[in-house]
């Protein structure tokens, strides 16, 4: 089980968070206006990085907010968190 | 080198000799400068579509190129439940392909693969789950795949240990099940199918991984670097798995695809107490017991992507429990073994069996936590995509592109879990 550092309450198990997939993804601001690969490519696609690893978790039965995590997908290791809206830390790249 | 055939009286022949004079059932083969075909991923899907390939469509120059060891991926990792009671018409055409195939498959590679179609029922907990496998039921039978509706006594009768009170947290209100499906030995699958095209001059090459794609000025594929060195050819099948995004990244080709780890665990081996399948979606259970005694639980998926082939102990925990208050003789069992497996998994549950963008590359990936049971009718049907550039009527509706029109084989809102 991951421990997870959740940047408002601290480091709690794995149990208290909900995966919330890939981060950094934008709704395309006008769907209407998108060509169909592009809207798929939203819908659908993700990276799938073998490495380091943007994403999101959700402190669900904690304080119920979202944020990011950087994570190594080879390891599971959890290199940095971060609050939604931030860029990722570059250093962690 | 021509094959041994395995029979009752080679069996007794060797036997006289104390078993010393069995000869190796594959070639430990290295790379060729050129191939005509070469499938990177040495599963059972992958073999199978090496000895298609040159059983039924001449191909005589094909290599298999593995990066571990044949079989040592999910094809060693799972929980050997085959069936072909899925909802969508689409479904039910390629894994009763593949169910019909499992039935003489042994025949056909000479090697046994111990198929024992046992039954698979999968169980009702709600009003909801009944109503969904009623319509199963119906929709299966339509299609010609059998699946019968079982009340919860009839299911007791067909497998004996399961708890049936009424007084259970989410109590058995009934059952589906499918007679045909069962299961098979998965390593020897893998080793069938090693066996039989090595037999027709497949190379097997283990310890070779694939790093990189060369293509030529069109865009087609015409090499591939490996970790034993360049190979050339024009047609390349990615049966890869957990790690079919990393391999067709090499040539630019993005998937929709995710991989998470899958666990499965196995207790210690008993007596044959265990009939049958029982699958249960609703509070995620799979149990059967293998011909070696060993009861194998199949649990889920963790929730993060992950490349690592090992999950966390409390989804372990989460079919244990499950599992214990359905079939409440087995709360004493020691658990054996546990492990993972790196599923890649669409967004619609279905796999993508096809070609892709590139010329000459296919692509046979998205079975997600279901793959071993489609092995003989996957292969079968993607050697034929290879030989023709085209696909097969049955898998014709598994493209890469149905994510961009929209003509979804929605398994995932079918079956409300990963299956």
């Amino acid at each position: 089980m991951l421990l997870i550092h959740c940047p408002h309450c601290g480091t709690r198990p794995e149990l208290e968070f909900s995966y919330g997939g890939e981060a950094h993804i934008a709704r395309p601001a006008d769907p209407s206006q998108v060509s169909d690969d592009d809207w798929a490519s939203y819908l659908y696609l993700r990276s799938n990085t073998k490495g380091v690893h943007a994403e999101r978790w959700r402190h669900v039965r904690g304080c119920g907010r979202f944020f990011n995590a950087l994570r190594d997908t080879t390891t599971d290791r959890i290199l940095v968190t971060y609050k939604a809206g931030e860029k990722p830390p570059g250093e962690a790249r | 080198m021509t094959r041994q055939r395995f029979s009752g009286l080679s069996l007794l022949w060797n036997s006289l000799g104390g078993h010393r004079n069995w000869r190796a059932q594959w070639r430990r083969a290295a790379p060729q400068a050129e191939y005509d075909a070469v499938i990177i991923g040495g599963g059972g899907h992958g073999l199978g579509t090496a000895y298609y390939l040159a059983a039924e469509h001449g191909y005589t120059r094909v290599a298999v190129l593995e990066k571990g060891w044949i079989g040592g991926g999910n094809t060693g990792r799972n929980t050997t439940i085959i069936r072909s009671n899925y909802l969508f018409d689409e479904s039910a055409r390629l894994y009763d392909h593949s169910v019909k195939m499992w039935g003489d498959l042994s025949q056909v590679l000479n090697y046994n693969v111990m198929f024992s179609p046992r039954g698979v029922m999968m169980l009702a907990h709600t009003v909801h789950d009944v109503q969904v496998a009623k319509r199963h039921v119906h929709a299966n039978r339509c299609n010609g795949v059998d699946n019968e509706w079982l009340s919860p006594e009839e299911a007791k009768a067909f497998c004996p240990p399961l708890n049936i009170e009424p007084g259970l947290r989410y109590p058995v209100l009934g059952a589906a099940l499918q007679r045909r499906g069962g299961t098979a030995r998965h390593d020897a699958v893998a080793w069938g199918y090693a066996r039989a095209a090595d037999a027709l001059g497949v190379d097997i090459v283990e310890n070779c991984e694939v790093t990189g794609i060369r293509r030529d000025t069109s865009g087609a594929v015409e090499a591939l670097e490996t970790s034993r060195g360049l190979i050339r050819t024009r047609k390349v099948g990615v049966v890869a798995a957990g790690n079919t995004s990393v391999v067709l990244g090499m040539a630019g080709v993005r998937v929709p695809l995710e991989s998470f780890p899958l666990q499965a665990l196995v207790s210690e081996p008993i007596k044959p107490v265990f009939p049958c399948v029982v699958m249960s979606n609703g509070i995620h259970a799979y149990i059967s017991q293998s011909d070696k005694g060993e009861l194998v639980i199949g649990a889920g998926t963790d929730v993060y992507t992950s490349y690592t082939q090992r999950g966390a102990l409390h989804v372990n925990m989460h079919t244990l429990e499950a599992i214990c208050e359905l079939f409440p003789m087995f709360r004493r069992m020691r658990m054996l073994r546990n492990w993972g497996g790196i599923v890649d998994v669409t967004p619609d549950r279905s796999p993508i069996i096809g070609k892709t963008p590139v010329p000459g590359l296919y692509v046979n990936c998205g079975w997600g936590t279901g793959g071993f049971k489609a092995t003989p009718g996957s292969a079968h049907v993607f050697a034929w995509t290879l030989a023709h550039d085209e696909p097969h009527p049955i898998n014709a509706p598994f493209t890469l592109e149905r994510f961009r029109e929209g003509h979804l084989i929605d398994e995932a809102a079918a079956a409300a879990v990963a299956h």
